[in-house]
C-alpha cells in the first residue's frame, strides 16, 4: 500500500483546487460569443408590410418539393396548423378582440411568419452529437445532413423556436427545417419565399444589409411614403408604401445571440409566439459548462484518480488484488 | 310566374317587344340579387307607371362618359327601353331643344312633377367662388342643384365625379370640386353609383329598384347600393388564384402578364375597391371584358380615396381585408358586409399563434396499455419468484445423476 492518508488528502485537496480554479470564474462568457459571419445571408420579415397572401408558403412548398399538409382532413388544399415535417414556413395570425385593425395589439390582428431563424450561435448544432445540423461556413445557413443524422432529436429539444421537425410517419425519418433554399444559391437563386413576396414584407440579403434596412424602416415617419425593396435587400425593384407604426425593436438582432432572420412588427413579439430570449445564446452557456468541466481533461482525471485511489485504499487492506 | 300575369302588359313598349321587355326585367332582378320572380313585379311596376317617371339629368364637371356608358349598354334594346321606361325630360347632351328652350323644359318638368321625378347628377360640382367654374344658362350648377334636389323623389349621383368629386377633385383641385352629397350639405340622401364609368346596369337596377319598391335600396357607408358594391373586386377576380399562389406580372408585356397572372405588383387596386366588375363585366361581350380581365390593373375608380387619389402604380393596401371567421360587431352600420362576414376571400384559414394541443390518449387506449403493462409486470414477478424457488430444487437433482 503506497498511499498514505496524508498523500490521499493531498491529492484530494489539489484536485479540489484544480476544480475550483476551473469553476470559480464560471463566467457566462468563458466561451467567446460567436460573431456574425461577414457573408451571412438571411431574411428580413416585416409583419406590417405582410398582407397574409401566403405566396411565401406556396412558393416554399413548390421549390422544396414538400407535400401539402392537411390539418383538417376534409380540406383538399394545403392547410397546416403549425410547422411540421411537411411545412417549413408558415404564416400565422395573431387575433385580439374584434380584430378591426391590422398591426394593432388590442382589437387588432397581425400576421407573423415562422420558419428557421438561422441563429448566429444555434442551439440545435450545439446539441447535435454528430454534426448532422451544422452552420455553413460561408453563408451561415443552418444545414441538415441526413447521412449523418442518428435520429436522436436533441435538436428539437434544444431549439428555442421549436423549428426542427421529425418525420414521424416515415420508415427512415429525417429532420426537416428551412435551409433558406440554399440548394438554389449555386444557380444565383435565393429563398423562394422572398422571390414571391409581393409587398417586400420578406426580403433576402446579407444580414448586415438587412440590419441596416430594418433600422431604416424603424426610423421612417409614420404616414409618409417610403420605398420598400422587393425580393432582395439590394434590389432595384422597389415599391412605394405608406409607413405604418413599428415597434422599435428588431427581433433577431440580439435575441439568443442573434439570428440571421430578422423580424419587425407592431405587436409585441411574445404575443406573436416568439420567445423572449437573453442576449447570450443558450449554446454558449451549455458549451461553457461542458468545456469547463472537460478542459484539458483535468477534472475527469482528478475525479477518476481520486476514485481510483479511494477504491485502491479500501481494497488493498483486505488482501484483495 | 304565369303568362296571364302579364296579359295586361302591352305587346310593345315603343320599339321593344314584350318578350324583350320581360327578359330585361328578369336580368335586372338578377342583377339586384332578387329572386327571378321579381322580374314580373318590376315589369308590372314599370308598365303601371302610365306616366313614365320623369328624369332630370344635370351635368356638372363631367366628360359625358356616364351618359355614354348608359347609351352603349347593349342588353337587348336597353337603350330604347330606358328611353321609354323613363322620360328624360332634361339632359344637356341628349335633349333635342337647346338654349332657352331646354331650360324652359327643365323648369316645366320640375314644376309639374314636384316630388315625383328622379334627379340624376353626372359630374362634380365646383364650389370655389360660388361655383362659377361650371354654369348652365348663366347659373352655377351648384345653385341649380340646390334648387332642384329638394323637390326630387330620389337623387342619384352617377359616376365617381358626382359621388365624391372624382378626377375633377384630384389634387390640386383648382375649382373646389366636390360630390353631389357634399354640395347639398348632407341634407338630402344621395345614392352614389361610382365608377369611371360605372356599369350601366348598376344604375338601371337602382332606378328600377326605386320604381318597384318605392324606397331606396340598401346602401353601404359610402351610399352605394349594396347589391352592386358589396364585395371587393379582389374577391371575384378571375386572376385571384395567381395572387394566392404568388404568381405576379412584374411589368406590362412580361411572361407573367401574357399568361394572365395577378396584377397586384403593377398597382392593381382590386384588393381595396368595392365593385361588381368581375361579375357584371362591361359591354356585354363575354368573359374578360373588364379592366383586369384585359390585363390592365384596377385603379379603384369606385372607391373614395383610391381612384384619382392614389398613384396608379402604388400597391393596394389590404386594410379592409378582415380574416374570415372573425365576426365583427356592427357599430352603427359601419361594418362592411363584403369585408367581414361575407368575406369569401381565400386563403380563409390562418394558423393560430399557439396551435391547439392534442387531447392526450383516450380512456380506451390508456386502459389497454395499462392492462398490458400490468400483465407484463405480473408475469415478470411470477417468473422471478419461480426462478428463486426452482434453483435449490433443481440443484440436488442434477447432483444425484
Amino acid at each position: 500500500m503506497g498511499l498514505s492518508r496524508r498523500d490521499f488528502l493531498k491529492v484530494s485537496a489539489s484536485g479540489g483546487l484544480l476544480l475550483a480554479s476551473n469553476l470559480a470564474p464560471v463566467p457566462a462568457l468563458a466561451r467567446d460569443p460567436v460573431p456574425r459571419l461577414p457573408e451571412a445571408v438571411g431574411i428580413l420579415y416585416d409583419a406590417t408590410a405582410c398582407i397574409g397572401c401566403k405566396a411565401c408558403m406556396s412558393a416554399c412548398k413548390e421549390y422544396n418539393h414538400l407535400p401539402p399538409d392537411h390539418y383538417n382532413p376534409s380540406n383538399i388544399w394545403d392547410d397546416p396548423i403549425d410547422l411540421s415535417a411537411k411545412t417549413v414556413n408558415i404564416v400565422k395570425l395573431y387575433v385580439n378582440g374584434t380584430a378591426q385593425a391590422k398591426d394593432q395589439e388590442i382589437n387588432g390582428y397581425s400576421y407573423i411568419r415562422r420558419f428557421c431563424m438561422h441563429c448566429v450561435d444555434p442551439s440545435c448544432t450545439s446539441a447535435c452529437p454528430v454534426r448532422a445540423l451544422h452552420k455553413a461556413s460561408n453563408t451561415g445557413v443552418v444545414m441538415y445532413d441526413k447521412s449523418a443524422c442518428i435520429g436522436c432529436r436533441y435538436c428539437q429539444i434544444a431549439c428555442p423556436y421549436n423549428i426542427p421537425k421529425f418525420q414521424w410517419d416515415q420508415a427512415f425519418p429525417q429532420i426537416v427545417k428551412c435551409q433558406l433554399c440554399s440548394q438554389r444559391f449555386a444557380q444565383g437563386g435565393y429563398s423562394a419565399c422572398c422571390e414571391f413576396c409581393p409587398t417586400g414584407a420578406s426580403i433576402f440579403g446579407n444580414v448586415q444589409d438587412l440590419l441596416k434596412e430594418a433600422k431604416r424602416r424603424l426610423s421612417l415617419k409614420v404616414g409618409e411614403f417610403a420605398d420598400y425593396p422587393l425580393q432582395r435587400v439590394d434590389s432595384p425593384n422597389k415599391v412605394s408604401r405608406q409607413v405604418t407604426p413599428y415597434l422599435q425593436h428588431i427581433y433577431g438582432d440580439k435575441e439568443g445571440g442573434g439570428s440571421q432572420v430578422l423580424m419587425l412588427a407592431n405587436v409585441p413579439f411574445n404575443k406573436l409566439g416568439l420567445p423572449q430570449l437573453p442576449p447570450t445564446s443558450q449554446a454558449s452557456h451549455s458549451e461553457t459548462l461542458y468545456h469547463t468541466l472537460y478542459k484539458g481533461m483535468i477534472v475527469p482525471y482528478v475525479v477518476l484518480g481520486g476514485l481510483f485511489a479511494l477504491i485502491y485504499k479500501n481494497t488493498t487492506g483486505h488482501g484483495l488484488p | 310566374m304565369k303568362d296571364r300575369h302579364f296579359d295586361h302588359l302591352p305587346d310593345h313598349f315603343g320599339m321593344v317587344s314584350r318578350r324583350d321587355f320581360l327578359k330585361f326585367c328578369a336580368v335586372a332582378a338578377a342583377g339586384m340579387g332578387l329572386p327571378l320572380g321579381m322580374g314580373g313585379k318590376i315589369a308590372e311596376a314599370v308598365a303601371q307607371n302610365l306616366k313614365k317617371p320623369p328624369v332630370i339629368w344635370l351635368s356638372g364637371q363631367e366628360c359625358t362618359g356616364c351618359s355614354e356608358t348608359l347609351l352603349r349598354s347593349t342588353h337587348p334594346t336597353v337603350e330604347k327601353l330606358i328611353l321609354d321606361l323613363i322620360s328624360v325630360d332634361y339632359h344637356e347632351t341628349l335633349s333635342t331643344p337647346s338654349g332657352a328652350l331646354a331650360e324652359a323644359a327643365r323648369h316645366k318638368s320640375i314644376q309639374e312633377n314636384k316630388g315625383k321625378f328622379i334627379l340624376v347628377v353626372e359630374g362634380a360640382i365646383p364650389t370655389k367662388e360660388g361655383g362659377i367654374y361650371c354654369q348652365v344658362g348663366g347659373k352655377p350648377v351648384l345653385q341649380i342643384l340646390n334648387e332642384t334636389a329638394p323637390q326630387a323623389m330620389a337623387v342619384i349621383a352617377i359616376g365617381s365625379c358626382a359621388s365624391w368629386g372624382g378626377i375633377a377633385s384630384a389634387s390640386p383641385n383648382p375649382t373646389g370640386a366636390v360630390g353631389v352629397a357634399e354640395a347639398l350639405g348632407g341634407k338630402t340622401t344621395v345614392i352614389n353609383i361610382p365608377g369611371c364609368p360605372p356599369s350601366p346596369y348598376n344604375f338601371l337596377s337602382t332606378v328600377l329598384y326605386v320604381l318597384t319598391f318605392k324606397k331606396l335600396p340598401d346602401l353601404d357607408d359610402k351610399a352605394r347600393p349594396k347589391f352592386a358594391y358589396r364585395r371587393l373586386i379582389h374577391e371575384g377576380c378571375e386572376r385571384r388564384a395567381h395572387f394566392d399562389a404568388g404568381r405576379f406580372a412584374l411589368e406590362f408585356g412580361d411572361e407573367g402578364h401574357r399568361r394572365g397572372w395577378c396584377l397586384y405588383k403593377l398597382g392593381c387596386k382590386g384588393p381595396e375597391t368595392y365593385n361588381n366588375c368581375p361579375e357584371q363585366l362591361f359591354g356585354d361581350v363575354g368573359p374578360r371584358s373588364w379592366p383586369v380581365g384585359t390585363g390592365c390593373p384596377c385603379f379603384g375608380c369606385s372607391e373614395k380615396g383610391v381612384g384619382f387619389t392614389k398613384a396608379i402604380t402604388e400597391q393596394a393596401s389590404l386594410k379592409y381585408f378582415t380574416p374570415a371567421g372573425i365576426h365583427l360587431e356592427k357599430e352603427g352600420g359601419k361594418v362592411r358586409v363584403g369585408g367581414g362576414e361575407l368575406c369569401l376571400t381565400p386563403p380563409t384559414a390562418f394558423a393560430p399563434i399557439h396551435p391547439p394541443e392534442g387531447l392526450g390518449a383516450s380512456a380506451t387506449a390508456v386502459g389497454i396499455v395499462a392492462g398490458l403493462a400490468g400483465l407484463a409486470a405480473g408475469a415478470a414477478a411470477v417468473a422471478a419468484l419461480k426462478l428463486g424457488k426452482e434453483k435449490p430444487d433443481s440443484g440436488p437433482e442434477t447432483k444425484k445423476e
